[in-house]
């Protein structure tokens, strides 16, 4: 996907969690991603967080940490 | 297998506690107070002759044929009108009842053309019966009738002019493409009239003119066709001669046997009996004893049927190298062994995650269960998903994260007990008929109504129906309305503080209701950006759903297909559980579901993250389930849902795909992202009935059957599992889930179910909501409503009952964000999209039949002030362009509309308009936001360049070896 759409939709999910208590809208996003995002697209994820981020939501970045980092992938 | 008769009792059962008791021709029998003679004297046994009363209907009292004695009574009272009373003593058959029937009849049939019933009638309808019932032997008055002329010498009996006196001749209406209206055969007993008003709700029908004139018109005296009949077909059912009569019937003669099945058109879940004549289905009846339906159904559902054997149908499987090669017929032995091999080689060049499957709301649970347990499985991965996803996967979300439960709270009886129902984004008129009809019923009754949309749809006026307040909010502020309401809710102190404490979070409401009583969220502000007129509107309608009695929210598409749907579900879902509307007859959260199985296809597993029953597949004892049974180990990494399969295969990291009943190119948003990620793949295989455009982009085909075909379950809108039983043999030699089953064999995997009802097992034996069901157990019952198990035996029909699912109701934030698809000066207008009645999702079946009598393409709908505006008139070629691209249709000048908003359908391929719909979706579950779209309209001379590209890659890609494709 491209990372425009990538970040665009990773912001979408932390403007839901904007409104809850900070520390449970951090957790909600990385809850959020980990349940749904296939880890393609959380490899993707990450080589942008990786490169800085940049675009993503504040509370994108303070969820990153805990967002689990795929696995290599297995053939 | 025989013909099923469903007994009738002639009126509707009454449903008083007390009971009496009362004799029949000497018989006891005991029924409740309230209940008719004549119901009475049948559920002892004895039949009583009757014309213008049958029991889904109230009683009328008209035809006089139905008379009995009652002891110490004078005179021979209508059983029909006449209710029991405790120690009555009925005589129904006597000397003097006998000669008044027959005075009756005799008179009936002097004025009705003899001889039809055996030329080309039925000789079977309910009159027909009347008179050998009460023995009629001779007519002394004659058959020539002013209304109609005697058969004779090859002429019709119902052919004007050979001298006789028939000055109120009125010739045969075949206007409709499903039945025909023989005003001659017509006895006046006006069932069909009451029938349209008080089963279907649309009173189409009247009774003009008197005497030998009477007969019954379609509104201004129109042809069917023309007039505001729905063509639900409630008056032909009615009818007790057959002047009311389906075409099918009176061509290929009355059926022989039939089996009772479920509709396979829309979420509501209609049952009927498919009357067949040999291998020939003739006849839809829909089943009195159907728990969703009541013997009701839709133009779709009774009639739209034949696109089962219409000939665009594929019966034999294809294959071909590259999508730009002709079609070549194959085996099944060689299309399932090319796809298998296909699979096999991407994944092995790929990467296991390379592939995945596409199940289908059209299909059954057990097929479905089956897809993803072969994507699982056998291809080892989560990328399983379904064109639910489409459509209600934020109702799944929203009601699971307030209420604990991926479903709607109710059943559809519930609505009986409703007192004011609150409508939000859906058109049950039009896609939820025969529920819509029992809306309707209640509203006569005097519930109240409000209803957010858009649109002016029907039930915001309709014949004996006003909606109490109508807020035609801006496509894609649902949020901010829900949001608003509530602010009223909570500012003025209308919510339930008792229910409240017992069975939500009380801190989570704490925390809500601050949120919601801020003031961006008053009517005011609300109403602005709502683009509403009048804020006291919103504090009205707010007030009358917290506090006018029992409260139900029914919604539809127009709540979640937008960016903010999950947000929007929850949004109605904090409204119930504030207002203590959950849990009891009458009120709750119902989502009405588009396909006749999404509820069941989203129960069975056919997300990328979660097993049947919606549990997570990262949950480790799940899981376990799974891999014991099925000895493979499970990937608990979630797998790619549909957007980003396509995403994946753009950018080459997916390349095979196994879609069953659906078609994603017309149905999702962004046609050319969707061509283009199709187009990117090594191995497309579609299996379907016919070659949708989807297939365009297959290089296999394998024939799928319809539901008349299979046996398996529907489950519908109310969580409730019905069964489809197998009416015919699968045309294409296997039923759907044969044909699964035989991919995942050529895929080496040991599959070995001989019947649906082991796969139910399988699914009941894993899925603790499920536990209890079997076939056994839907046969015994008809059907239940999961959860169906140790705690509940016979299911489940309202939830929430003394506490909600989930432990405590959870209120959440429903924070207002506006779509990032704003209208600007380049796309001024909003653009949102449905369905109408006689039409099906894509279309692909309904095309094919006769409703497309009503609907011949799809139109923009345009209010008159932008038409102006553009120098459109109706009729005209539009162009309808949006940012991603553009279609031409032809314009629908309609005041129905909002200024500012235009509408459409996706009913045909040739319109594209997802070629228009954008990619913007859900922000929690990728719903794609098919309800706004910001878009331009101009006039236009024809087909735009896509449509071109379109049609011409469709004749490449259709091609057969040797024959050209049908279409
Ligand atoms: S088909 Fe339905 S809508 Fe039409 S006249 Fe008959 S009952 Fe009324
Ligand atoms: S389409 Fe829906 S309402 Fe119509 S008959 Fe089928 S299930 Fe019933
Ligand atoms: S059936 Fe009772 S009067 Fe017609």
């Amino acid at each position: 996907m491209s990372p425009e759409k990538l970040v665009y939709q990773a912001n979408q999910i932390a403007r839901f969690f904007r409104s809850k208590p900070h520390a449970e809208g951090v957790a909600g996003v990385a809850d959020h991603i980990n349940k749904f995002w296939e880890p393609r697209i959380r490899r993707q994820f990450f080589e942008l967080i990786d490169a800085g981020g940049k675009g993503f939501d504040e509370l994108v970045l303070e969820a990153a940490p805990s967002i689990h980092r795929p696995a290599e992938e297995v053939a | 297998m025989s013909l099923i008769q469903e007994t009738d009792y002639g009126t509707p059962a009454s449903r008083a506690e007390k009971q009496v008791t009362l004799t029949v021709d000497g018989k006891a029998v005991t029924v409740p107070e309230g209940t008719s003679i004549m119901r009475a004297s049948m559920q002892a046994g004895i039949e009583i002759p009757k014309l213008c009363a049958t029991d889904m209907l109230d009683s009328f009292g008209s035809c006089r044929v139905c008379l009995v004695e009652i002891e110490g009574r004078n005179g021979t009272p209508a059983s029909c009108t006449t209710p029991v009373g405790e120690g009555m003593v009925v005589k129904t058959k006597s000397d003097r009842l006998d000669a008044i029937r027959k005075g009756v009849m005799e008179l009936y049939v002097s004025d009705h053309p003899r001889g039809f019933g055996e030329k080309a009638g039925t000789g079977a309808s309910e009159f027909d019966h009347v008179i050998s019932l009460v023995g009629l032997a001779e007519n002394r008055y004659g058959v020539e009738g002013r209304n109609h002329v005697e058969a004779h010498g090859g002429i019709d009996g119902v052919a004007p002019g050979h001298g006789s006196l028939t000055i109120d001749y009125m010739v045969k209406d075949e206007s409709n493409p499903y039945f025909t209206y023989d005003p001659s055969q017509c006895i006046v007993c006006s069932r069909c009239v009451r029938a349209c008003a008080e089963v279907q709700g649309t009173f189409a029908l009247t009774v003009e003119g008197r005497g030998f004139e009477s007969r019954i018109v379609a509104s201004m005296d129109e042809n069917f066709i023309d007039s505001e009949c729905v063509s639900c077909g409630a008056c032909v059912q009615a009818c007790p001669t057959d002047a009311l009569r389906e075409k099918a019937i009176l061509e290929k003669g009355m059926p022989d046997r039939s089996v009772v099945t479920t509709c396979a058109y829309c979420g509501v879940g209609c049952n009927f009996k498919a009357e067949m004549k040999g291998d020939e289905v003739v006849r839809m009846m829909p089943y009195k004893a159907g728990k969703a339906n009541h013997g009701h159904s839709c133009v779709k559902g009774r009639f739209a049927y034949g696109y089962a054997s219409h000939p665009d149908r594929v019966l034999t499987p294809m294959v071909r190298e590259k999508i730009t090669d002709p079609w070549r017929e194959a085996t099944w032995e060689e299309a399932l062994a090319r796809a298998a091999s296909e699979f096999k080689r991407i994944q092995a060049k790929y990467g296991r995650g390379s592939i995945g499957g596409i199940t289908s709301s059209r299909c059954t649970d057990e097929e479905t269960y089956l897809v993803q347990k072969l994507v699982r499985q056998g291809f080892g991965n989560n990328n399983v998903d379904t064109c639910a996803r489409v459509c209600h996967s934020p109702t799944g979300y929203g009601l699971n994260t307030t209420l604990g439960t991926s479903a709607g709270t109710q059943d559809f009886d519930s609505v009986e007990a409703a007192d004011v129902m609150l409508l939000v984004g859906a058109n049950p008129t039009d896609a939820h008929p025969v529920f819509a009809s029992r809306m309707k019923k209640r509203l006569r009754e005097g519930a109240k109504i409000i209803v957010i949309d858009p649109r002016r749809i029907d039930l915001v006026r309709t014949p004996h129906v006003e909606a109490a307040y109508h807020l035609p909010i801006k496509p894609g502020t649902n949020v901010a309305i829900l949001t608003g309401l509530a602010h009223v809710v909570v500012t003025e102190k209308l919510y339930d503080e008792a229910y409240i404490r017992a069975y939500c979070d009380w801190d989570a409401f704490e925390d809500w209701a601050a949120f919601v009583s801020e003031p961006r969220y008053s009517p005011e502000e609300t109403a602005r950006v709502c683009g509403l007129d009048d804020p006291e509107l919103i504090r009205k309608a707010a007030r009358l759903y917290a506090t006018g009695g029992n409260g139900a929210i029914y919604y539809g598409l127009g709540v979640t297909e937008h960016s903010q749907g999950s947000t929007a579900v929850m949004g109605l879902a904090n409204l119930a559980m504030a207002t203590g509307n959950l849990g009891r007859n009458g009120v709750g959260v119902n989502p009405l579901r588009g396909q006749n199985n999404v509820q069941g296809s989203c129960d069975m597993g056919s997300f990328p993250h979660e097993f049947p029953g919606y549990r997570h597949i990262a949950i480790d004892p799940v899981r376990k389930i799974y891999e014991d049974l099925w000895g493979v180990k499970l990937d608990k990494e979630p797998g790619l849902r549909i957007p980003n399969m396509l995403d994946a295969a753009v950018d080459g990291t997916f390349k095979g795909i196994y879609i069953q009943g659906e078609d994603i190119l017309q149905s999702d948003p962004d046609t050319k992202h969707v061509a283009a990620g199709l187009a990117a793949m090594e191995c497309v295989v579609v299996h379907d009935l016919f070659l949708n455009e989807t297939a365009r982009y297959a290089h296999v085909f394998l024939p799928g059957s319809t539901f008349l075909e299979k046996d398996g379950t529907f489950i519908n809108a109310e969580r409730r599992i019905n069964l489809v039983r197998k009416a015919i043999e699968p045309r294409a030699r296997y039923a759907d889930w044969e044909a699964t089953q035989e991919l995942a064999r050529a895929l080496g995997l040991d599959w070995n179910y001989t019947h649906p009802s082991e796969v139910m097992d399988e699914i009941a034996a894993t899925t603790p909501t499920f536990a209890g069901v079997s076939f056994d157990l839907l046969d015994r019952e008809g059907s239940v409503q999961w959860p169906c198990n140790e705690k509940a035996p016979l299911g489940t029909p309202v939830m929430h009952i003394n506490g909600i699912v989930r432990g405590k109701g959870n209120f959440v934030r429903t924070e207002y964000i506006a779509t990032d698809e704003k209208v600007g000066l380049r796309f001024p207008l909003l653009l949102t999209t449905g369905r109408i009645l006689s039409q099906y999702n894509v279309g692909a079946q309904t095309r094919r039949t006769g409703n497309s009598a009503w609907h011949e393409e799809d139109r923009l709908e345009i209010h008159p002030h932008d038409a102006e505006d553009r120098g459109i008139r109706d009729g005209d070629w539009v162009r309808l362009s949006s940012r991603s691209g553009e279609t031409t249709l032809r314009a629908l000048v309609s005041e129905r509309m909002a200024v500012g908003v235009v509408y459409t359908t996706f009913h045909h391929p040739s319109t594209q308009a997802n070629v228009v719909t954008t990619e913007f979706s859900d922000w929690a579950t990728s719903c794609p936001e098919y309800k706004v779209t910001a878009v331009q309209v101009s006039p236009s001379n024809g087909p735009s360049e896509w449509q071109l590209e379109y049609e011409d890659l469709s004749r490449r890609t259709r091609r057969m070896a040797n024959v050209e494709a049908a279409e």
